[in-house]
């Protein structure tokens, strides 16, 4: 008693029409069916942040959506961030800078809530940057050199203003 | 960790989410997913169908009518979070639901999903006992409305019928120049609490309180209102020594005990927490009165 259904959505830009089924979460969708493996999975619990994505311009953790639910929204991975292909994001470039992954595994997720947040809180203080990644763990940076990555990429998305 | 297979339902209107409801056996509705979620993942609920209420029309809005801020129980607690009308007219939750998850999470949970999830320390949870809510509830029969004090029945189990479900929630406001206070213990930031506490003060022109709701999230399955704080203050100014001394009957509550924390360091929690709670509304009325 597998039960599918069709779904439409756009993904970082792009249309995709693919057949799922219903239970199947947004990130295994976005991982396994359309093969978009930027979004990484950490707890599938919600807990991690790894799976974060914008949905309609607002982070959600994948793991906790479904595919189905997201019919006819647009979503925004890691993958999308960058404006080409040779290039990266302001908020990248200061990740690069700053030494602000390691491992990486956490990192699709921060660079995606830390997107929000930069738009919405475009000269944030550390303690805002802290709280606005307090739901993504990353077992390598110890943090530090992700709220200096952040708090530089706000100085250098402001000058490009 | 994937979910169990189940049938899927996108109702778009009450009516079909409820006739569904009434059809359908084992079915679990959906909202944010924020709780419900991880608990398929985790295969904790394996229900035959899932009804998703996210494109159910006309659940989510945050109103003002007849004295009370009417919340629709679609509606995100990022919205929740955000709203003007929030922040002027219950400023206790405009400062509570800070403390609910993270901005992930809040852009997609929803105030009917966590009043229904009914964690023992749900920031709105505490928040609807404090402000004395009621919670509107559609099923066959039409819609009826229950007290948010009768509205848990045991842990994590609210007063809803299987074939009802929750429409919004109505806030009646306090008056505009009311203290308000919200103060919890929880380990890290965005974690639930282990202890949080809720207060609201309103006080006549000699600084006497007239009007007090003190409440304690986390103490025990369902949130406590501390009516013997609540007594202790009415008529009087609240001074430290009041406060302190008032606050110290909280440790009499019956408290649970898990991993977290054992019953009696919940309990010192309880007279810490509406003690600050206390504070910071006493100094919200003091706000108010040099104006
Ligand atoms: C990392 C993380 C941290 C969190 N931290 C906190 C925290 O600090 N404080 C806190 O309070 N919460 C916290 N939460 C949980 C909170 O985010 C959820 O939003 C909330 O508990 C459930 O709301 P929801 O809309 O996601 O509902 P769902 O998860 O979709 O549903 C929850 C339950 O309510 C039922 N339900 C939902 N809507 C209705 C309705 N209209 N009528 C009847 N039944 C309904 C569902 O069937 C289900 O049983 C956290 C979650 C995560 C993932
Ligand atoms: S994988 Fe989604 S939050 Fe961890
Ligand atoms: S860089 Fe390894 S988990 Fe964050």
């Amino acid at each position: 008693m597998t039960e599918t259904r069709k779904v439409a959505l756009t993904v970082n830009g792009k249309r995709y029409e693919a057949e799922a089924e219903v239970r199947l979460t947004l990130a295994d969708f976005l991982r396994h069916t359309l093969g978009l493996t930027g979004t990484h999975l950490g707890c599938e619990h919600g807990v991690c942040g790894a799976c974060t994505v914008l949905l309609d311009g607002q982070t959600a953790r994948s793991c906790l959506m479904l595919a189905v639910q997201a019919e006819g929204h647009a979503i925004t991975t890691v993958e999308g961030l960058a404006p080409s292909a040779t290039e990266l994001s302001p908020l990248q470039e200061a990740f690069r800078d700053n030494h602000g992954l390691q491992c990486g595994f956490c990192t699709p997720g921060m660079l995606t809530t830390l997107t929000e947040f930069l738009r919405d809180n475009p000269n944030p203080t550390e303690q805002e940057v802290r709280i606005a990644i307090s739901g993504n763990l990353c077992r390598c940076t110890g943090y530090q050199n992700i709220v200096l990555a952040a708090l530089d990429a706000a100085k250098r998305l402001q000058a490009a203003r | 960790m994937k979910p169990p297979p189940f049938s899927y339902h996108d109702p778009r209107t009450v009516g079909d989410a409820v006739a569904l409801l009434g059809r359908l056996d084992n079915a679990k509705l959906l909202a944010g997913g924020q709780s419900m979620m991880p608990m398929l993942n985790m295969r904790f609920v394996q229900p035959d169908h899932i009804i998703d209420l996210n494109r159910v029309d006309g659940l989510a809005y945050i109103r003002e009518a007849n004295g009370a801020i009417e919340i629709g129980a679609m509606t995100r607690q990022r919205d929740i979070e955000f709203s003007d009308l929030i922040r002027k007219r219950c400023p206790l939750m405009h400062e509570a639901i800070q403390h609910v998850g993270h901005r992930q999470t809040r852009n997609r949970g929803t105030i009917g999903g966590s009043l229904c999830h009914l964690d023992p320390s749900a920031e709105l949870v505490t928040v609807a006992a404090a402000m004395d809510a009621t919670v509107t509830v559609q099923g066959p029969n039409g819609a009826r409305q229950i007290e948010f004090a009768a509205f848990p029945v045991a842990f994590m189990t609210p007063a809803i019928e299987l074939n009802e479900l929750v429409t919004a929630v109505r806030f009646p406001v306090w008056p505009d120049a009311h203290g308000y206070g919200f103060s919890e213990f929880s380990r890290r930031h965005g974690d639930f609490a282990i202890v949080s506490a809720a207060a609201l003060l309103t006080e006549d022109s000699a600084g006497k309180i007239t009007r007090a709701s003190v409440t304690l999230g986390g103490i025990a399955v369902a949130p406590v209102r501390a009516t013997e704080v609540e007594q202790a203050l009415i008529g009087h100014a609240p001074d430290d020594k009041l406060l302190r001394e008032a606050c110290e009957s909280c440790r009499k509550y019956d408290a649970i005990e898990d991993i977290h924390a054992p019953a009696n360091y919940r309990q010192h929690l309880a007279t810490v927490m509406s003690r600050r709670a206390l504070e910071q509304a006493r100094a919200r009325l003091n706000s108010h009165a040099k104006r």
